[in-house]
């Protein structure tokens, strides 16, 4: 059995998994068994990606005899298919998992039983997709399928608004698509993928096809200003959904991106690339600057995958600059760090948001203000979290560094571009990446701090316990991914460097050849990294430092006051909260990015009522953008509606103009 | 030879655009039923020239049908409906008999222009046809435009219609079974038309269109 059948397999295996959930819904342990079925064909999925992209599985195709009658339904399973099978059934076998222990709490399990394993299934369609239309087909069902699963919860305030958003956004993004396969089919109209790929285009056409792809692509995987279903229904789906959500079909949608621009639309100009690094760059700020300033934890999550969905943008147009003027290992090196971050993001985001699904079932609660002192009270789900935490703040030496530090790598070498345009709006547009991943440590400081430290802010988190074991051991995997790929970042870039090389034209330099797993990404001269090392003198340091502490300092246990604002009270709202975190980079980045503005209510002497500190933070691209445009929308539509009462003569003349109007345009046109 | 018959295959094509004119330009009905039986007479001339010059006894067929059902039966089934009612004296016309022209005479020379520009691999039989074709289509069109009375808006649709045979006609290998399909589709087309115009009538008591617009509580 070639591995692309095999993978087609466990696809049918997870299709019919959703109908079989209907049939045994009457079992108690219908959710373990559908969960635990979807785990196991994920972790085959992994293997088989695995395997093809370690070299021991051939690249295989099928055509299968369904779908449009002469095209039949491709499949392909090649070194950049394998690496998003291994993102997503990886993805979605940690999601399974946390599931079977964190699926006992859902209300109503028929809602998101039947979808979920048919879900993982049509992301793994997308990514094995060989021709147009099986891709566009199984594209619209993972939409349509996530959007069942967000309005799982179809009762909770603001959830159909959600789903709604997303289904208008989703049908959008789709239509660029489709218009971005016309024009890669172009007149001869075939739309297998070989086609494409042979068919000769001009740099114009090359330009508008990624323009398309990033209207289409982008909208579903988060770019900014497309971005603004993402922070409504990612939170509002069950929490293993949102992990999906955002760790994997986020990455499915950048694959559809990659596969289009790097494959199939054949060499694109230099003068293409700005635009996607500064879109990938603008993403990455506003997305984390919105992460700063929201107070519910899952949001918080949400906008933080649209800060790291520009982060790989910026590394992917990074790549193409490079592509485009035949520095293809520097193109390689950019790809690379791109694959690299997609992998880690859906470890680290996925580990997170499972985390703060831990929160919400001991809690109930999402305001980061309704939270705090977890830490004493699920102890291990906090411990993950904080590793998750540190590994989505680019701290080495975990995963979210090495990627990091890659792309940086190769921003530094912009310098040789030939073009004075790039080689101005590169090094700007890595500013602002490290602008973003400072504000990104910024926002998961507060996020954990506000979270899981300091005194519990309501009853309920006073009260939390630890969660179930399938939830911890998912999160530990994670966890442990989030550890291993940052200390052997090495073996994850070999691993992915078939993908890279067939994407950029050009592979790193092979890496398990250097000593101690050290990183040398372009020449040993230049800059190395070395994650061994640093997890080793990060652990060898802080335990002889906590060794010396103990050993040195007193023993007796003293109790002060806590610090909360120099005010020693025992109400807990006199801590530091998510708002007060988030105040000073509102001030100075938030005032015209986020509309944000601080209403002062100061009651007159004599007055007891207390002085108020409101704050209001306005989406300037949901208010100026989409609400401007849906009111001009409306305006046009409501002059069209008098189109609706005309006399029959006036119609038949409409009809005639309209014809002698295009036989005049074609009569001048010749 | 060649010589003679492309110049009668344009005469006789030209002079349908000339009585598409002239169709414009009367205002009475009755008048009008008998131009358009003289287009008619003129598109089954045509037709059966085209005929002769292609060798293609099955167009004689189509000339016959244009002839006996569109010059004979159609012109007398609408005298019928016009003296039943009484409408034989009505004068209708909303833009007026210049204006119309001119904006013939437009769309005429565009047709020309368009269709000479477009068809310059095709043989000249093709090219003279194709663009008076065009020119009586959308004379026709202007005429459904410029009237409101039922029947000169029927008499307009069936003047396109003999356009379009025209058009048939003039590309060699048209098949037959197309051009009795095109036949009835007027045919239908006048019944359907033909009942309306009684309801219109019943319920109305006229067959002008405004009065339509008038029971929706409009007006042009």
């Amino acid at each position: 059995m070639s591995a692309v059948d095999l993978s087609l397999f466990c696809v049918a295996a997870l299709l019919a998994l959703g109908p079989a959930a209907i049939v045994l819904r009457r079992l108690a342990a219908v959710s373990a068994l559908v969960y635990g079925a979807s785990a196991l064909l994920c972790l085959v999925l992994t293997s088989v990606g695995v395997s093809v992209l370690a070299g021991a599985a051939e690249i295989s195709g099928r055509v299968l005899p369904i779908g449009l009658p002469w095209l039949g339904a491709h499949w392909q399973l090649d070194a950049l298919s394998a690496f998003f099978l291994l993102v997503v059934g990886f993805g979605g076998a940690a999601a399974s998992i946390y599931a079977i222990g964190y699926g006992r709490h859902e209300q109503e399990p028929l809602r998101v039983l039947p979808f979920y394993p048919a879900f993982l299934g049509a992301m793994v369609l997308v990514v094995l997709a060989h021709d147009a239309f099986s891709f566009l087909l199984s594209w619209e069902v993972m939409s349509l399928l996530s959007w069942a699963l967000v309005m799982a919860h179809h009762r909770a305030a603001g959830t159909q608004h959600a789903g709604y958003v997303y289904l208008v956004m989703a049908g959008f993004g789709t239509m660029a698509l489709l218009l971005a396969f016309g024009l890669l089919a172009g007149s001869a109209g075939d739309y297998a993928f070989e086609a494409m790929r042979a068919t000769q285009r001009s740099p114009a056409m090359a330009a508008a096809i990624l323009a398309l792809m990033l209207v289409g692509a982008g909208s579903k995987a988060g770019l900014v200003p497309l971005h603004v279903w993402l922070p409504l229904a990612h939170p509002a789906a069950p929490s293993h959904v949102s992990a999906l959500m955002s760790g994997v079909m986020t990455k499915v949608a950048l694959y559809g991106l990659i596969r289009v621009v790097f494959d199939l639309a054949g060499p694109l100009a230099w003068w293409a690339s700005p635009a996607v690094i500064v879109l990938g760059a603008t993403t990455a700020v506003l997305g984390i600057l919105n992460a700063l300033v929201a107070s519910d934890i899952k949001k918080v999550l949400a906008y933080s995958t649209i800060e790291n969905i520009g982060v790989i943008v910026a590394a992917l147009g990074l790549a193409l600059a490079f592509r485009a003027n035949g520095m293809a290992a520097t193109s390689a090196l950019a790809f690379s760090a791109a694959l690299f971050h997609i992998f880690n993001h859906a470890a680290f985001k996925s580990l997170l948001f499972m985390g703060a699904g831990n929160v919400l079932v001991a809690t109930g609660q999402r305001e980061l203000d309704a939270l705090g002192g977890l830490i004493h009270r699920m102890p291990v789900t906090a411990f993950l979290m904080l590793v998750g935490a540190l590994a989505i703040s680019a701290l080495p030496p975990l995963n979210g560094f090495a990627s990091e530090w890659l792309l940086f790598q190769s921003v530094l070498k912009s310098p040789d571009l030939p073009q004075a345009g790039l080689q101005i709006i590169v090094p700007a547009a890595g500013a602002m990446l490290a602008l973003a991943a400072a504000l990104a440590a910024a926002a998961f400081v507060r996020l954990y701090g506000v979270g899981f430290l300091g005194r519990p802010r309501s009853e309920v988190a006073a009260k939390a316990v630890e969660v179930d074991r399938f939830s911890l051991a998912a999160m530990g995997a994670l966890a442990l991914v989030c550890v291993l790929a940052g200390i052997f970042p090495g073996v994850v870039l070999d691993l992915l460097a078939p993908a890279a090389e067939a994407m950029a034209h050009a592979r790193l330099p092979v890496q398990a050849d250097d000593a101690w797993q050290t990183l040398v990404p372009i020449a040993e001269a230049r800059s190395t990294y070395n994650g061994l090392l640093v997890f080793l003198f990060i652990v060898f340091s802080a335990t002889s430092s906590a060794w010396l502490v103990h050993r040195l300092a007193s023993r007796r246990l003293r109790r002060g006051p806590a610090w909360d604002c120099g005010f020693p009270s025992d109400i807990a709202n006199t801590q530091y909260g998510a708002g007060s975190f988030a105040q000073p980079l509102r001030r100075v980045l938030g005032t015209i990015l986020l509309g944000a503005r601080e209403d002062v209510s100061m009651p007159p002497p004599g007055d007891n009522r207390p002085a108020r500190l409101g704050v209001i933070v306005r989406d300037v691209i949901w208010e100026g953008g989409y609400l401007r445009l849906s009111a001009i929308i409306n305006a046009i539509a409501t002059q069209s509606n008098r189109l609706q009462f005309l006399t029959i003569r006036r119609y038949l003349s409409l009809v005639v103009g309209s014809l002698v109007s295009l036989l005049l345009v074609l009569t001048i046109w010749n | 030879m060649d010589r003679i018959a492309f110049d009668i295959a344009h005469l006789l094509a030209g002079g349908l655009v000339l009585v598409s004119f002239m169709m414009i330009y009367q205002d009475r009905l009755y008048a009008l039923l008998n131009v358009f039986a003289l287009h008619a007479v003129v598109l089954s001339l045509s037709v059966s020239w085209q005929a002769y010059t292609q060798h293609a006894p099955h167009l004689y067929v189509t000339a016959a049908i244009a002839l006996i059902f569109k010059a004979i039966i159609i012109p007398g089934v609408l005298h019928r409906i016009i003296r039943q009612m009484g409408i034989h004296r009505e004068v209708e016309k909303v833009v007026g008999a210049g204006v119309t022209m001119l904006a013939g005479m437009g769309l005429v020379a565009m047709s020309i222009v368009l269709m000479l520009g477009l068809t310059e691999a095709a043989d000249a039989f093709a090219r003279e046809d194709l663009a008076f074709a065009l020119s009586v289509v959308l004379l026709g069109l202007l005429m459904m435009v410029t009237r409101r009375n039922a029947v000169s808006q029927v008499v307009g649709f069936m003047s396109l219609e003999n356009g379009l045979i025209l058009a048939a006609t003039g590309a060699k290998g048209m098949p037959l079974v197309v051009e009795i399909s095109v036949a009835f589709s007027v045919l239908i087309a006048f019944i359907v038309i033909g009942v309306f115009l009684f309801r219109i009538r019943e319920r109305f008591d006229t067959i002008d269109l405004g009065a339509l617009d008038d029971y929706r509580g409009e007006h042009e």
